[in-house]
């Protein structure tokens, strides 16, 4: 059965490539392909189409756009009752600050592992590795107790500074992949022509580093606003510093409402800028992404 | 040299670093001394919010909890050194007495939980793992194949990933609402989220819907840097699909699979978003680190036995797989960083 397979298959792609006859496996593949997006945008789609549905109609099946209305995002923003806008403004100010320590921080450790040799290099490579690969739970028990005595349970610095363990982290080791492979040769050449350090930095390394950085931070970024764990045990119930993921995971809507709906818009109200700078930076994000692990 | 200053200094840097690199125990001195600075401030914030609590709760395993003292009755607000006590609450379920020794600890206290939270997460690791590791080497191949389109699909499948894990979780329950639109397509009436087996497969195909996708990039990425030459000579030479697939892409494929895989493992094997919002850790559901934030109300000390066991054990199953599949993380990176 297979040996058949090859025989016809083989001479029809060698031989008669030009000619191009029907082509099954191209069909399959472009089946696959579909099922593919299908996969990713389905369950994301029906977050959408309840976001806009009247409450009433929860339970409506209808697959498209159907009693549309903007009272979810209206409630979601109701401060009576959620304090969501709140908790948008506190993910923002956590996530920026989280960012800009690791990014500052981060960047020399990472210029230093792809640019130096010293000694201890693997040592500190593994390091940092270990750290990003920690369970959080390893840390958030001795990091609640160290913060009961500190009185720094529902704080920003409380919520800030544990988030650092995998930030960090991730900073160094897709910054680390990315300079490794930046063509620093260039700097080189451009003082051969005549620039000072400064303008060879300027000039030349900067704007070939800018979007490493960039897409990094927002790695970074993306990670810190998608924390769960750490910033519900740490938060203590504070709305006024939890940010939205705990937010969204205590989303209520009062006695005898099922506030499926306006959770829904809130989570697109988190989700949709999410979506929107990973669609509009994917080619760089994903070579973020894929930096880390593969290139061994 | 012309350049004149520190301009040179820094030239003469690069000039000594070039025909260093090959040889890579070779440290210069200057070097050394600014990598040390520069790598510095990471190591010392990492000592901080990593290392220092890690050693803390290491310590405060050791010792009890405020609560009542068995020996005299009172409650007690006091902790002392009580050795492997707490270990022996999570791992046998023995609790102090009385008169000093151990007795089987009441039914219903958390501790008779760690086994079968213990258990029910290596099923989501091993389960969830396995589900993403296939599909997503499938939609991995086909997507290699793939130039048109190729576009759409790989932002089509960063759309699952960036998604935080809250609202997906919130996404579930209401695509899993008994009266939701999963049951009404299947035509079905499963309480999926409020019995045992459907309630954990809620996790596992919430679970592998976000996550495969991601695997699937990663593999991508492997596919990738297989050189298209490789399939071609082996096609000339006779090889069937399958033996191009088993002889070339597998084994190529393989430092990107098991790092994809490993990464997932440590994943999934520390948890907690997922079933603590969309069960809330009920119908068998609790993994071990949902197991420790309940602890965190009842006994801190407790606590970081238990966060102290989840540790080791995550460590020794990274540890196992490292070796397994004999990958090289650290030298993966540090080739990555030449």
């Amino acid at each position: 059965m297979t040996a058949a397979t090859i025989d016809t298959a083989r001479p029809g792609q060698v031989a008669e490539a030009p000619r191009r006859p029907f082509n099954w496996s191209a069909i399959g593949n472009g089946a696959v392909l579909t099922l593919v997006v299908i996969w990713c945008f389905l369950p994301f789609y029906w977050m959408v189409v309840l976001a806009f549905r009247n409450n009433a109609n929860t339970y409506d099946t209808t697959p498209f756009f159907s009693h549309v209305t903007l009272s979810n995002f209206r409630y979601a923003f109701d401060t009576s009752i959620n304090k969501f806008g709140r908790s948008l403004i506190n993910s923002l100010i956590i996530g920026a600050v989280v960012t800009i320590v690791a990014m500052v921080v981060g960047v020399f450790a990472g210029y230093a592992l792809a640019r130096l040799a010293f000694r201890g290099k693997g040592i500190v490579l593994a390091a940092i590795l270990g750290a990003s690969m920690f369970p959080g739970v390893a840390i958030l028990t001795p990091i609640f107790q160290l913060f009961t005595n500190l009185g720094w349970l529902g704080t920003y610095q409380g919520l800030i500074l544990p988030q650092i363990s995998f930030s960090l982290p991730l900073a160094v080791y897709t910054l680390t992949s990315f300079f490794a492979d930046m063509p620093w040769e260039l700097e080189q050449a451009a003082r051969v022509d005549g620039a000072t350090p400064g303008q060879a930095f300027r000039l030349v390394i900067f704007p070939l580093a800018a979007p490493a950085l960039f897409t990094t931070a927002i790695l970074v970024f993306l990670a810190s606003w998608n924390e769960f764990l750490l910033s519900s045990v740490l938060s203590v119930g504070k709305a006024s510093v939890a940010p939205s993921t705990v937010a969204i995971a205590y989303f209520t809507a009062g006695p005898h409402i099922v506030p499926y709906t306006q959770t829904m818009a809130a989570g697109l109200v988190v989700t949709v800028p999410l979506v929107i700078v990973v669609l509009l930076f994917q080619r760089r994000i994903v070579s973020g992404l894929t930096a880390g692990g593969v290139k061994g | 040299m012309t350049v004149a200053g520190p301009a040179a200094e820094r030239a003469e840097e690069q000039a000594e670093k070039k025909p260093a690199e090959p040889k890579r125990n070779k440290i210069q001195t200057g070097e050394g001394r600014l990598a040390f600075y520069l790598v510095a401030p990471t190591i010392v914030l990492l000592a901080l919010v990593v290392g220092y609590p890690i050693v803390r709760g290491i310590y405060s395993s050791f010792q009890s909890d405020p609560g009542l003292d068995p020996a005299t009755g009172f409650f007690s607000n006091s902790t002392h050194w009580v050795g492997l006590q707490n270990y022996k609450y999570w791992l046998l379920q023995q609790c102090p007495s009385a008169g000093g020794g151990h007795v089987k600890c009441p039914t219903g206290t958390l501790g008779s939980q760690f086994w079968p939270s213990l258990e029910v997460t290596l099923f989501f690791t091993i389960v969830t793992v396995t589900f993403e590791t296939v599909i997503g080497m499938a939609f991995a191949l086909v997507m290699n194949k793939a130039f048109k389109g190729r576009g759409l699909v790989r932002a089509a499948i960063l759309v699952p990933w960036a998604i935080p894990t809250a609202v997906t979780s919130k996404l579930w329950i209401v695509i899993f609402d008994p009266q939701g639109i999963l049951n009404k397509v299947l035509g079905t009436h499963i309480l999926w989220t409020s019995s045992q087996w459907p309630a954990r497969f809620a996790v596992v195909i919430a679970d592998v819907w976000k996550t495969t996708p991601f695997i699937a990039l990663l593999i991508l990425a492997g596919l990738q840097n297989i050189s298209a030459d490789l399939y071609e000579s082996a096609r000339v030479d006779g090889a069937s699909a399958w033996q191009r697939f088993t002889r070339i892409t597998l084994p190529l494929v393989k430092p990107a699979l098991a790092v994809a895989v490993i990464f997932r493992t440590l994943d999934v094997l520390r948890m907690y978003d997922l079933p603590a919002i969309l069960t809330g850790g009920a119908n068998g559901t609790t993994t071990v680190s949902i197991l420790v934030v309940k602890q965190l109300n009842s006994g801190l000390n407790s606590a970081s036995a238990l966060s102290t066991v989840t540790f080791i054990i995550i460590f020794a199953i990274a540890l196992g797989m490292v070796r397994l599949f004999n990958a090289n993380i650290v030298g993966a990176q540090a080739k990555g960083a030449k």
